[in-house]
């Protein structure tokens, strides 16, 4: 990659972000804007995808709520996204959860590493 | 007169907007732009200035260019390009064209010579429809007809194969989002015509 292309990127980049991996649960402070009024609104869930790297880093997380499944997408480095907490590192063995899609209840379940 | 600068292709990027929104960029090395001479209306008949942009080795300059920039008393540059411009008085000789002659949201025309793709059919050139691939239909990426018996010729102008890319491409309307004249860097919202290291010219756009 170019030397000024890599500057321009580097310096988008957050320095804090927590190593994670598909199988972990994570809660997300992400920055909602309500008009002029902005605030802190937490999404808890899955991650099933990530790809890219620097500042093209992509993960997907998907939350069941009531039953509704919701699946969203953030950028790493957004700074939309306020703070990534990893909250349980999941045992999976493959890198594009999309299984999960499938199943509900009990089978959902993702084992927790032991350590 | 429309704000101009050249400027050479780096690549394309992201970048987050103020918003939060990852924006897709192109980043354009953009400048200095030196003034090499003043052409007026009592001489050339027209008002323009003639500007060089891009380092180049003394041995490697062309010998008439190079008799150019010592009149101007400037070390020679690899490309001249002339800017149509209203007051002369701006531009002395030597005056140096930067990046900050936009700003963020400026809309802009962007000109480059397109990246060359050789030899191509009529598909992948003119975005005709492909035959069917089965059923022995035996057409399957043909141009098709090329005309009447009548005229007993095929027009000119006629969509045929033939060498596609490198021609030279405008692509008006597109946004400034960032300047650093410091770093004689634009970041142009969007692609931009070219393959990298080309030469660009950004100007004010027409529609602006």
């Amino acid at each position: 990659m170019n030397d000024i292309i890599r500057a321009i990127e580097s310096e988008q980049l957050k320095k804090d972000v927590p190593d994670f991996k598909p199988g972990d649960t994570v809660r997300l402070d992400v920055k909602v804007i309500e008009g002029t009024r902005e605030r802190i609104q937490a999404f808890e869930g899955v991650v099933i995808k990530k790809r890219g790297a620097g500042i093209n880093d992509i993960f997907t997380v998907r939350r069941v709520a009531y039953g509704v499944a919701v699946e969203r997408i953030f950028p790493v480095h957004s700074p939309r996204l306020e703070k990534i907490t990893v909250l349980r590192r999941g045992k999976v063995r493959r890198a594009r959860l999309n299984y999960l899609k499938d199943r509900i209840g009990k089978s959902a379940r993702i084992k927790d590493i032991r350590r | 007169m429309r704000e101009m600068i050249l400027g050479k292709k780096i690549g394309m990027t992201q970048i987050f907007d103020a918003e939060g929104k990852l924006i897709p960029v192109t980043v354009v090395e953009a400048g200095p732009c030196i003034v090499v001479q003043q052409k007026d209306t009592e001489n050339d008949g027209y008002q323009a200035v003639k500007v060089g942009y891009g380092g180049i080795k003394e041995k490697n300059a062309n010998k008439p260019h190079k008799g150019q920039f010592a009149k101007a008393g400037i070390t020679p540059l690899r490309y001249l390009r002339e800017v149509k411009v209203d007051d002369l008085s701006k531009y002395p000789l030597g005056h140096e064209i930067k990046a900050d002659v936009f700003q963020p949201g400026d809309m802009v025309d962007v000109t480059g010579v397109s990246k060359g793709k050789g030899t191509q059919g009529v598909i992948k050139r003119h975005n005709f429809s492909r035959g069917p691939m089965a059923h022995g239909s035996r057409h399957h990426r043909k141009p098709g007809s090329i005309g009447a018996l009548g005229p007993n010729r095929v027009f000119k102008g006629k969509k045929l194969p033939g060498h596609m890319g490198r021609d030279k491409i405008t692509v008006q309307g597109l946004e400034i989002v960032k300047v650093d004249a410091e770093k004689n860097l634009l970041l142009i919202k969007g692609s931009v015509p070219g393959a990298r290291k080309t030469l660009i010219t950004i100007k004010k756009s027409v529609k602006s």
